[in-house]
């Protein structure tokens, strides 16, 4: 226990100024009775891209996906502690996870288009979520956001699955902005994909952090230091519980980290 | 290694062929199975086609009459299929029109919807309702469902043998087969297609139906393909409680007019209730109404047939692939 009350000061954001987009307050997440992370106390701010880093089962997908209430869908999943959300809990008992999942969209670690259209596949969130302006022109317009429109624009009836691994990922970025969402959540969107998509995924992160907060996992340090503003250090315990080390600015981070666990593992001497 | 010895070198080297006797014999075995299912179908068309054959080379009935005539009355050498033909579709028709959305409603709920533990009950009840004896489904339909129909509609527009009655015992007795292999193509959709469509803001409805279910639609159809065929060729139920004769016409206007044909509540005998009940007596061979069956044997495999080439079309052409 010690530990994380000795890293909770270091896990806000230094400048007053920032606004913040989605903050998590003593988060646990619990499987069954196994607990996979304990005390997690994040800030993230607003259009900005804040990384998640760290060995494998240390927890940082189970605290991303905390920020949208996706693990709810596991049976035996529960979560203690809050996450402020323009100031309210989505935890709270009166606050419905569908609506919370409008507002913060997910990129996953593989690429899954519907089994539809390109076109489909960006209409058909727009349309659960009842939109009722121009559709072509909604399609067009996240398709350019996630870069792209270029390349598919002569085939938009064609399966979502006919195109390669990095433009299925970006089809799946475009389908999530199309709704229009608040936070972009990206658990690992790069690991299944070739340098060359990789460099073209942060690119577009890069496009998108002007209108979108955008918080990504990701087991490669490199793309951490190369995309995100901030970067959250997460560790293992002995009890395979996950916990956060060390929170800031990516260049401290990865320059001068203040712990020297993340200095280890940065430098590659374990995880 | 100790030394930096490869360990090749210490062991002799042989890469001549050798004979697996094991494996071989495993291979022949399997080629002879493979060989005996497709043999069993075609040794069951050609006797069929022939018999059929033999039938309609007989002088009394004609190729015009089979097919046009609306009336089967073997006694007067009368042998038109469509009485029985629309038997089979009347019962068949009724029997899917209750199973399919009840089946496909207990496959949604079990992989979309259900605890493990609802599961774990509900599954093996499927299963046991699968395994009752279509006799008893029959006398299901005759004792239970026939009463009830009478008690809904009116004893005087209810026969005590009507084609309601077993149709919708048909489709009880089919909703075990649809719900069990349509849940097993709901649930074998990757969990990462119901993930994406949760993380844009979908309910669960949203997911199983318009997610979910387009993705396991080849699944699902060849789920209602196995089940039609099923109600098709359904046999003990219809015998038991659909009626015990043909229900002919005198002509095309009298099976027209007012819709007497479609009525649900008169007796009526399908293809398969014809053939078990005339097979059943002391038929003897030779003879044209053991010549007959095989004619009609014949049609319930093409209407099968049909409508397995049908839904084959309809798969492929609404197939989502994930």
């Amino acid at each position: 226990m010690s530990i994380s009350l000795a890293v909770s000061s270091s896990s806000s954001i230094e400048s007053p100024q920032a606004r913040i987009a989605v903050e998590s307050r003593n988060l646990r997440v619990f499987y069954g009775k196994f607990m996979a992370v304990r005390d997690i106390n994040l800030q993230v701010e607003e259009c900005k891209i804040t990384a998640l880093i760290g060995p494998s089962g240390c927890g940082k997908s189970t605290v991303l996906r905390a920020f949208n209430r996706m693990n709810d869908l596991v049976p035996v999943a529960r979560t203690e502690g809050e996450i402020l959300f323009q100031g309210k809990n989505i935890y709270d008992p009166d606050v419905d996870a569908v609506e919370v999942r409008r507002r913060v969209g997910m990129v996953f670690q593989k690429p899954n288009p519907f089994p539809k259209s390109i076109y489909e596949n960006i209409a058909w969130g727009a349309r659960i979520n009842g939109f009722k302006g121009d559709m072509d022109q909604l399609v067009e317009e996240s398709l350019r956001g996630a870069a792209l429109w270029d390349e598919v624009k002569d085939k938009l009836k064609q399966s979502g699955y006919s195109l390669s691994g990095g433009q299925q990922q970006r089809l799946c970025i475009a389908r999530t902005i199309a709704v229009k969402p608040d936070i972009i959540l990206m658990d690992e969107p790069c690991s299944a994909l070739d340098p060359i998509a990789t460099l073209r995924i942060e690119e577009l992160m890069r496009e998108l952090v002007n209108q979108y907060t955008i918080i990504i996992v990701t087991h490669n340090m490199q793309q951490a230091a190369r995309v995100a503003d901030y970067t959250a250090f997460f560790m293992v315990d002995d009890t395979r519980t996950g916990y956060l080390v060390e929170y800031g600015r990516s260049d401290q981070i990865f320059m001068r980290p203040k712990d020297k666990r993340t200095e280890d593992y940065i430098t590659g001497r374990f995880g | 290694m100790p030394g930096g010895q490869p360990s090749g070198a210490r062991r002799p080297l042989d890469l001549r062929k050798r004979t697996r006797a094991g494996e071989s014999v495993i291979q022949l075995l399997l080629r002879v199975a493979g060989a005996v299912s497709v043999l069993t179908t075609v040794g069951i068309v050609v006797v069929l086609i022939y018999d059929a054959f033999v039938f309609f080379r007989r002088p009394e009935p004609t190729f015009l009459e089979f097919f046009t005539g609306t009336a089967w009355q073997p006694q007067i050498l009368r042998f038109g299929i469509f009485p029985l033909i629309n038997a089979t579709l009347l019962t068949s028709v009724i029997g899917m029109t209750v199973a399919l959305p009840i089946g496909l409603m207990i496959a949604i709920f079990l992989s979309e919807y259900a605890s493990p533990r609802a599961r774990a009950i509900l599954k093996p009840v499927l299963e046991v309702l699968a395994g009752i004896p279509t006799v008893v489904y029959g006398f299901f339909a005759l004792g239970f469902m026939t009463p009830l129909l009478k008690n809904l509609f009116g004893k005087d527009t209810v026969e005590i043998f009507n084609v309601a009655s077993a149709g919708i015992v048909i489709g009880i007795l089919i909703i075990p087969l649809i719900s069990s292999m349509s849940e097993d193509a709901l649930s074998a959709v990757p969990r990462a297609l119901r993930e994406a469509a949760y993380g844009m803001g979908a309910t669960r409805l949203e997911t199983a139906v318009r997610v979910v279910l387009p993705a396991a639609i080849s699944g699902i159809a060849a789920a209602i393909i196995v089940a039609t065929s099923r109600a098709v060729g359904e046999t003990m139920v219809v015998a038991i409680a659909a009626g015990a004769g043909p229900r002919n016409f005198g002509d095309w206007g009298q099976a027209v007019g007012g819709l007497n044909f479609l009525n649900p509540f008169k007796a009526a005998e399908t293809m398969t209730g014809h053939i078990v009940r005339i097979s059943g007596g002391d038929l003897s061979y030779d003879t044209i109404d053991y010549d007959s069956i095989f004619a009609i044997a014949f049609m319930l495999f093409i209407i099968t047939l049909i409508l397995n080439i049908i839904s084959q079309w309809i798969v492929r052409r609404f197939r989502e692939e994930y």
